[in-house]
């Protein structure tokens, strides 16, 4: 990591963490820093993005503001971790996207929806958008599977491979002595650490938002969100099977697996995106860096929007709106894909990689001391 | 004039209301007995000195509670039995305690875990943790200020009236019989009237006069580990009308703690766990006890002492490179050079000095096998005073070195009290409402050194009772 404020401030912080250590049972932070006794820049990068910004060791300490040594770890690594996002993207220039998160998001995705608008008007004429459309290939008149699925698929790819290199990148940079080779069993420990979020959860009793109460409603909210974003996920590569293979060409029926797929994770997305926001509205602030503030919502909306347009579309499939409601939901589609290693999304992939260190080093070390 | 209690007042006003039970102090203990009598019943006041974001007194530095046990639970492994606690207490305090009071707080601790964890208090699991206590002593996860908020959300919940930034004066006695405190808040005085009374405000070591009183000049170099709001107003207040004393009022508990730490608050990391792998010095740069003398767990807390009695209240730990990765690491970097004199200039010491003194312990180092798990064999021979064990020639740079002054925890000085908790007055009558509990009181059963966790459970135990006696006393 760069010799930033922020992460000088998250070095001085852990170095009086691990002379303390009495929150090692919340999460995999401590018990990571504990296998050391000097850090490099490079483990702030790797620390920060273990943490799962429970809040709980802020609430604990006794030497949080207005205590001179002032330590907030949840703050000093939220911006620590806003630094490595941008510091291992790829490609660097795109790096930029990360200084003002929340308006370069909403850019995209003004530009995608545009994009796929004005696609949509040019090609096809007006009166096709705005016709009601029914049976098979209903959705095609106004976008073409062809189209559809070559610009997505061309943008996730890109997007895949570029958070491939950023996570390569991460590993590169924050692999130390303690980092051993890549074990089965690390892989089951950090995979058991992602699907069941353990560290939103401070030793099973959750995070601290409002104050020092534990609450599972963050886990549980991104629990909705997450599941209900694979089930959408599903329900996209069931139709790709129903169609391009077995010839069954969509709309499906509202009973149909590529439908109720979509329904739930489409609700459960909803319900994940106000869960989420209803936490940061709560959250006591002194914990919270105003820095990331703008990149954590501006995926929130990404989501939300997402999964909304895309009941829109199955609630308006047969009026004359799903031509419009079918291009907006496209366009967001597009901008959540262009976006995904240039927004938040990109926490998922770092923390797994923390979490996957954390299990090998873990395995072959004890605390100092 | 008589004004609502929760509006501002002015000197020697009285509030309207009067409270069934008001709590002096807003630690642990205090916190124990105000939810023990709200849940049988009263209504509460808990007055607490510091404001919000330090309240809790030195809880707040706390991490653990020692509790007996007779089988392996959800927090402690093996079993913890009242005997053995007992030779540890009695080991500790080389019986400076109180058999009847100390027993009965023994068998107490084991009901508390379940108690604590009905309200809100949560432990790390048993087998996790650097420090291996987990027979002995329940951790609460994140320690002693997640305790102490987890406390302080079941008051509110439960509707207990909590005033911060509230200094309680005196509690105003008249023949044992307490009628009202007097409070200072937002630069008014105010008295708060109630039925019953706990009084769980702390020791005095933040007090700077007082330990002049009995130290001199020598206090001025003292740091205080904990809360600044321990200034013994509470326990002089008691004193002084009639309540019987316990504890000499000239010891502390105190450790050798790092000399750049704050003069309050430092809490647990500028404790220094070096001295068995060093050579100490005082600023003459001469040795002046056996840094090896017995494993650090039984030795750390005589070292607040022993810097307390050298020159300047200030000694400086001298090792090499062999050893810098053999403790816990502390919150300020040690000072480090090439070489001994460089050293020395370093840290302000006289660097033929502080050279001599090293040549001469290097001499006098015998080989051994060095074993930091065991008393090794590793001494030294024909010096004074001596190193017993760990002793090790300082021979590899770079060289390092910690400056240590002494670091007060609590202490000894508290009111008399019962099995009750009642506060007992010099005639031996017990005070007819008045109950103390937590530092206040602990020199009644730890009248010397310390067994790690006991004040916690002291403050547990007798803040419940103290809980229980008032609201007894209150519905009365």
């Amino acid at each position: 990591m760069r010799e930033t404020e922020a992460v000088l401030a998250a070095k001085h912080a852990i170095e009086i963490c691990n002379a303390c250590r009495y929150c090692e049972g919340y999460c995999a932070v401590f018990p990571a820093m504990e296998l050391q006794r000097d850090f490099t820049l490079a483990d702030m990068g790797y620390l920060a993005n273990l943490c799962h910004n429970c809040n709980g060791c802020y609430h604990a300490c006794q030497f949080a503001p207005p205590h001179e040594y002032g330590i907030n770890l949840p703050k000093h690594f939220a911006e620590v971790r806003l630094e490595s996002y941008a510091q291992f993207a790829w490609p660097q220039p795109l790096a930029r996207a990360f200084e003002r998160n929340g308006v370069v998001v909403a850019a995209v995705m003004a530009l995608a929806i545009t994009f796929v608008l004005l696609a949509v008007t040019l090609l096809v004429t007006p009166d096709v958008v705005f016709r009601p459309h029914l049976g098979p290939g209903a959705f095609y008149a106004v976008v073409s599977w062809g189209a559809m699925a070559s610009v997505a698929g061309a943008t996730l790819l890109f997007s895949i491979a570029a958070l491939s290199v950023g996570a390569i990148r991460f590993w590169c940079a924050t692999r130390s002595e303690l980092t051993g080779p890549v074990t089965w069993r690390a892989v089951r420990r950090a995979a058991t650490d992602i699907v069941t979020l353990r560290y939103l959860g401070g030793a099973g009793e959750g995070c601290n938002d409002a104050d020092a109460s534990f609450s599972l409603a963050r886990r549980h909210a991104h629990h909705a969100l997450a599941g209900g974003f694979a089930l959408c996920f599903a329900a996209t590569s069931v139709a790709t099977v129903f169609d391009h293979f077995l010839g069954w060409v969509a709309p499906y029926g509202w009973f149909s697996l590529p439908v109720v797929l979509g329904t739930l994770g489409g609700i459960s997305m909803i319900t994940g995106c106000a869960g989420l926001m209803r936490v940061k509205l709560i959250t006591d602030p002194a914990p919270v860096s105003r820095r990331v503030l703008g990149g954590d919502w501006a995926l929130l909306a990404l989501l939300l929007a997402a999964a909304v347009t895309g009941l829109g579309v199955l609630a308006l499939r047969e009026t004359s709106a799903m031509g419009v409601v079918m291009a907006l939901h496209l366009g967001v589609i597009l901008a959540l894909f262009v976006l995904l290693p240039y927004g938040k999304f990109v926490h998922g992939v770092y923390r797994g990689a923390a979490l996957l260190k954390a299990a090998v080093e873990r395995d072959r070390h004890r605390p100092v001391a | 004039m008589i004004v609502r209690d929760d509006e501002p007042g002015h000197n020697g006003v009285m509030s309207e209301i009067v409270y069934d039970v008001a709590v002096i102090g807003g630690g642990n203990a205090a916190l124990c007995a105000a939810i023990t009598a709200r849940e049988a019943g009263c209504s509460v006041i808990v007055l607490e000195h510091a404001p919000k974001a330090m309240r809790g007194g030195n809880s707040r530095h706390t991490r653990n509670l020692r509790a007996m046990h007779d089988a392996p639970t959800s927090v402690l492994t093996e079993a913890y039995l009242e005997d053995e606690y007992w030779d540890d207490l009695l080991r500790v305090t080389g019986g400076q305690t109180d058999e009847a009071l100390a027993r009965m707080t023994i068998r107490e601790s084991q009901r508390v875990i379940p108690w604590m964890l009905g309200h809100g208090v949560r432990f790390q699991p048993s087998l996790t943790g650097t420090l291996n206590l987990s027979r002995t002593n329940a951790f609460f996860l994140g320690g002693g200020k997640a305790l102490v908020n987890a406390y302080y959300l079941a008051a509110a919940r439960l509707g207990i009236a909590i005033r911060y930034d509230s200094e309680v004066l005196s509690i105003d006695l008249d023949d044992g019989f307490a009628r009202s405190v007097t409070v200072r808040s937002g630069g008014a005085d105010t008295m708060i009237r109630a039925r019953t009374f706990v009084a769980s405000a702390g020791g005095f070591q933040a007090n700077m006069d007082m330990l002049r009183a009995s130290w001199g000049e020598a206090a001025d170099n003292f740091l205080i580990r904990g809360t600044p709001y321990a200034q013994g107003t509470v326990l002089n207040s008691l004193l002084a009308q009639g309540v019987e004393a316990i504890g000499d009022a000239s010891q502390f508990h105190a450790v050798a703690i790092d000399a750049r730490a704050p003069k309050f608050d430092g809490g647990i990391v500028t404790r220094l766990d070096c001295i068995p792998f060093s050579i100490v010095v005082n600023r003459n740069a001469q040795r002046f006890y056996d840094e090896g003398e017995d494993v650090w767990p039984k030795r750390y807390a005589i070292w607040g002492r022993l810097v307390a009695q050298q020159p300047g209240q200030i000694a400086w730990s001298v090792f090499d490179a062999k050893c810098r990765a053999l403790f816990m690491p502390s919150v300020y970097p040690a000072y480090r050079a090439d070489t001994i004199e460089g050293l020395a200039t370093q840290i302000g010491l006289d660097s033929a000095a502080l050279r001599q003194t090293v040549d001469n312990y290097n001499a006098a180092v015998r080989p051994g096998s060095f074993n930091t798990q065991v008393l090794d064999d590793c001494a030294t021979e024909g010096l004074a005073p001596p190193k017993t064990h760990w002793a090790q020639r300082i021979d590899t740079p770079p060289y390092y070195s910690y400056p240590h002054r002494p670091g007060i925890t609590f202490t000894y000085l508290g009111v008399k009290v019962d099995a009750q908790a009642r506060v007992i007055m010099q005639d031996g009558r017990p005070a007819a409402n008045l109950f103390a509990s937590g530092e206040i009181m602990a020199g009644s059963i730890l009248g010397r050194g310390y067994l790690a966790g006991f004040g916690m459970t002291i403050g547990t135990v007798f803040g419940r009772l103290a809980g229980q006696g008032a609201a007894r006393h209150a519905r009365n």
